[in-house]
């Protein structure tokens, strides 16, 4: 137990504990100090300065971001010096800012735009000193605006600390000094694995996704395209955050209901795809285990992950499982099974997919997704991009009534849902693995050690004949310690899971503004309690994959499964080119 | 009349720089020996009394940082020189530097045995590169006699200095953005805590000191009396100034706290070019604040500079003639600033530029008595709030001319 700390803010007696910094003691009364480089998540800056607050006895003011409390101290929040200074903040800010509020994506949902209207900014004093730049829209994932920059350093920390990429630098100095990537290349051509936490982090519209929301409007309003929509299992528990419910609350029929709204002809589930995956990646591992093979063997769900080995670790491309992803092996069922059973032409079918992730988008564009030059999923929204839209139509998730989705590919088993936490995806696998192996049921679903927001985490699986070890990592950051084992050959472990994203897909770089950490632990718990409730919990019990592979695909790991549901990654060049 | 001094300066031109013989001879190390026999805490207690005051310009008590290092529990603790000297007018540690390095090296190893470091690094600035291969040789011979590496003058204290140079930027002055530097990153300045004496280079507990500070240890250590007669009040002592602009012979001078501003521009600085009438005077480089002519009768001691409206700062003094009005003085200064803050912080990165603009309006002639507000507010702003001693100190020369020279500010009457 820490000392307790007695202070006063605004003469208010406060009491917490040891160590706690005046922002965090102000909310225990109900005062919100205000911030933008401040991120609940990340360590502290303290560059915006906004948070400044006057301390009796200082000469200047403190950082209420990263000033600890100590006893006695006495804080104001609300002198003319606090007020100017904030005011003053805002204000510098503003000029320096690119200010097409109406047309930025982030309208609304823009924290400078917020406390601008907190303060009752009408107008600014200031003449703008904005740099004209162009938006800088290179790649199908990520838009980055450099005039909307406050230099808030928030992508920075992600990228640095969350992800160990450091794609994102400063560089240049005084009011020069810009937010970019090495040499300013374009941020594919960096480090850059377009995982899209800068884009979460960001509290203006710098950094984006790219929107594609148009072009799902507009396909939606053609005559002649049958469009169908795919939803990634993380989705379901994020949607809600927008519209004013709890973190962590499952909209899964009110969200099938808005896509029907939305008009799309069928309303199919990525935990279908989810679960075709884990019978082909499943097996692909039993194949390595008894035929030989590389190892460990590493998930390739992750699309960010995906790009990191490619980029990084391009020598290790051989421990990723061929298995494609749950999105791409539904967009390619979607246009040879589907198409065929609904008596369409690949062509004539739209595929659009809601991911909680802007990696996804390069995904699905990547040549390899599709054949017949028909790409296999044609747009890829994100979470943020969908809740756009399902404003647009003017709808509240809360209130909507629930629908069931469609088949032939929106039946699913909970295996399929935890696919959107770390560790999902493993034990998703081991489900079925275990059953594979020793033709015995498996008695408890749960596996625990797999479970959970810590960066690695490792357990071993007991098979007839041999021990299987495992570790689930989330996050670049960690993925490269389990990396640098696998490179140096010295990796413990026979299967390994990875998620670019802090906390798996729950916490991708689409999902809405305003994700934290806590909020990725609500989503996790909501994955699994949708995992608990479903009736069929292992994917090879789900009588539509079972229909997919008598009908079609005949056994996980054939021919035809491998031309539509395996693929290969390559290396990626270094980064860096100097001419 | 003022009485020259050489108390800091008295090896100037006493040995051969380059030999380490030469500088034993005029006594050289006896401090060191002789500190190495005391009680750490009573070589701090000598500076305290002295009331040593750091010289780079934060005027922190340099008795209290050393005590306040010695206490700092950490392996490996460090010694920084900061021989940035980044402030403009300012060259005295150019000086300490050329003409006695062995005193410097000297006194970092007294600094490193009293705060119980194992390492001194010296960060100097990019354009003292002349003087690498003089300190480098002052290192290797020290260390060839024993003075540095391992068990010094048999006390089992170990110690070593490195020399590093800087790559250019003002604020690679501030400690932060110094310690970043050495360590091969952007030099921009973080937030504190963690502070640099508790967590600074490479996360050890680090003792930043200006050269003067340092240079004065071997010194008074050996001849305390000599300092602790001259100065006055609590300004003990000597101080080494430089004085730049429009004087006949400026320079690098000691003098003892006491000695009057018009002593040091009209006798030691020879007086303004061709009699000219002063205009303004820079006290402290450019984060320094400024006066009009009436201070020259001002005795130049922490305690009379701050009561008259300035302070002593890095010791730099610009003096200007009637020729360059006080706006192109304040808009010479601003574009300095302009290009040298960091950038990191909002009220520095943004103040600075939109200062920058306004002081550019008033010389087109077409601000307002509403910039001038909005100048005011925002110089306030930066002192207050922003992240390091750059921003805060930045528009000190704007807040203390708006002090001294309102007419210059007053459109109001002007444009009505």
């Amino acid at each position: 137990m820490s000392e307790m700390i007695h202070l006063t803010i605004n003469n208010i007696p406060v009491e917490v504990p040891q160590g706690t910094k005046i922002m965090q003691a102000a909310q225990t009364i109900g005062i919100d100090i205000p911030h933008l480089c401040y991120h609940e998540d990340q360590r502290i800056k303290a560059h915006c300065r906004l948070c400044s607050v006057e301390v009796t006895g200082k000469r200047r003011l403190l950082a209420a971001c990263s000033t600890e409390v100590w006893e006695g101290m006495d804080v104001h929040t609300d002198t003319q010096i606090v007020r100017d200074t904030q005011v003053s903040i805002l204000q510098l800010m503003l000029a320096n800012h690119h200010k097409d509020c109406l047309s930025c994506p982030r309208n609304q949902n823009c924290d400078l735009q917020k406390l601008c209207s907190r303060f009752n900014i009408l107008k600014s004093h200031l003449p703008s000193v904005v740099k004209e730049e162009p938006r800088i829209e290179t790649n199908p994932a990520i838009v980055r605006d450099p005039s909307k920059c406050i230099r808030c350093g928030r992508c920075i920390r992600a990228c640095k600390d969350v992800q160990g990429i450091a794609a994102l630098t400063y560089a240049g100095r005084s009011s020069d000094i810009t937010v970019t990537t090495a040499f300013n290349k374009p941020m594919e051509q960096t480090d850059c694995i377009l995982c899209g936490q800068c884009s979460l982090v960001c509290p203006t519209g710098a950094i984006v996704e790219k929107d594609d929301t148009q072009k799902v409007l507009d396909a939606l309003q053609d005559k002649n395209k049958h469009v169908i929509v795919q939803v990634a299992p993380s989705v379901r528990v994020a949607l809600g955050d927008a519209f004013g419910l709890e973190p962590g609350a499952i909209v899964t029929g009110q969200m099938v209901t808005a896509l029907k709204l939305l008009g799309f002809d069928k309303v199919f589930d990525t935990n279908f795809g989810a679960d075709l995956t884990i019978m082909e990646e499943a097996h692909e591992f039993l194949h390595r285990l008894e035929h030989g093979g590389t190892f460990p063997m590493m998930t390739s769900c992750s699309p960010g992950w995906v790009n990191y080995m490619e980029k990084h670790f391009p020598s290790c491309i051989d421990h990723l499982s061929s298995a494609k992803s749950p999105m791409s092996m539904f967009g390619a069922i979607a246009k040879t099974y589907y198409a065929e059973k609904a008596g369409l032409k690949p062509a004539e079918i739209v595929t659009v997919s809601i991911m909680p992730c802007t990696a996804k988008k390069f995904e699905a564009a990547r040549p390899e997704m599709g054949r017949d030059g028909c790409r296999d999923v044609d747009i890829v929204l994100t979470t943020r991009e969908l809740i756009k839209l399902i404003k647009y139509v003017g709808l509240s998730i809360g209130k909507l009534p629930e629908n069931d989705f469609d088949s032939p590919l929106g039946l699913s088993s909970g295996a399929g849902a935890i696919f959107g936490a770390t560790g999902g995806v493993m034990e998703a696998a081991l489900r079925t693995v275990y059953e594979k192996v020793t033709g015995k049921t498996l008695e408890k679903l749960e596996f625990m050690d797999v479970r959970g927001f810590d960066g690695i985490k490792e357990c071993t699986v007991n098979l007839p004949g041999r021990d299987v070890h495992i570790a689930v990592a989330h996050t670049l950051k960690n993925a490269r310690i389990i990396m640098e084992q696998v490179k140096k050959g010295t990796s413990p472990y026979d299967f390994i899971e990875i998620m670019a994203c802090p906390g798996g897909c729950i916490g991708g770089g689409g999902q809405p503004i305003g994700t934290t950490n806590a909020i990725r632990k609500k989503r996790m718990a909501a994955l699994y309690e949708i995992d608990q409730n479903l009736p069929i919990r292992k994917s090879h019990e789900n009588p539509d994959i079972q229909t997919l592979y008598h009908d079609f695909l005949s056994e996980p790991l054939s021919e035809k499964a491998h031309e539509l549901l395996h693929t290969h990654y390559h290396k990626v060049d270094k980064p860096y080119s100097f001419n | 009349m003022s009485t020259p001094i050489k108390f800091l300066t008295k090896n100037f031109g006493a040995y051969d720089t380059s030999s380490i013989g030469a500088y034993m001879n005029i006594g050289g190390f006896s401090a060191l020996k002789k500190a190495v026999n005391m009680d750490p805490e009573d070589i701090c207690t000598l500076l305290s009394d002295a009331k040593i005051k750091g010289r780079g310009g934060a005027e922190y008590p340099l008795g209290r940082k050393w005590s306040q290092a010695r206490a700092v529990r950490g392996e490996n603790k460090v010694v920084i020189c900061n021989a940035d000297e980044g402030e403009t007018t300012t060259f005295k540690d150019r000086e300490l530097i050329k003409n006695d390095p062995f005193n410097l090296i000297e006194a970092m190893i007294i600094a490193g045995f009293v705060c119980g470091a194992t390492d001194g690094y010296i960060y100097m600035r990019a354009e003292y590169a002349c003087f690498r291969p003089l300190l480098l040789n002052a290192i290797r011979q020290a260390k060839n006699y024993g003075f540095l590496g391992e068990n010094i003058l048999g006390k089992g204290f170990n110690f070593n200095i490195h020399l590093y140079s800087g790559g250019g930027a003002y604020v690679c002055g501030e400690g932060t953005a110094l310690i970043r530097s050495i360590e091969g990153k952007a030099g921009r300045p973080r937030m504190k805590p963690p502070f640099i004496k508790v967590s600074g280079l490479f996360a050890r507990p680090t003792c930043l000191n200006n050269v003067e500070s340092l240079s004065l240890v071997p010194h008074l250590l050996v001849d305390s009396e000599t300092y602790m007669h001259c100065g006055c009040g609590d300004s003990i002592g000597t101080k080494l100034i430089s004085v730049a602009g429009n004087v006949n012979n400026p320079g690098v001078f000691e003098i003892p706290f006491g000695t009057t501003v018009r002593e040091i521009i009209y006798e030691l600085a020879g007086g303004i070019q061709h009699d000219r009438e002063i205009q303004l005077i820079q006290f402290g480089g450019a984060s320094g604040k400024v006066a009009d002519a009436s201070i020259l009768d001002t005795p130049y001691t922490y305690e009379d500079l701050r009561a008259a409206g300035v302070m002593v700062g890095s010791g730099g003094i610009l003096v200007i003639d009637k020729r360059t009005s006080v706006l192109d003085f304040l808009r010479m200064n601003q574009e300095f600033f302009s290009e040298e803050s960091c950038g990191q912080c909002t009220p520095c990165r943004e103040g600075n530029l939109h200062i920058k603009i306004i002081l550019d309006k008033m010389a087109a002639g077409t601000a307002t008595p509403e910039d001038i507000k909005t100048m005011a507010t925002i110089a306030r702003v930066m002192s207050m709030s922003s992240l390091c001693g750059l921003g805060e100190t930045a528009q000190n020369s704007l807040q203390s001319a708006m002090l001294k020279f309102p007419e210059v500010f007053d459109l109001g009457g002007a444009r009505a």
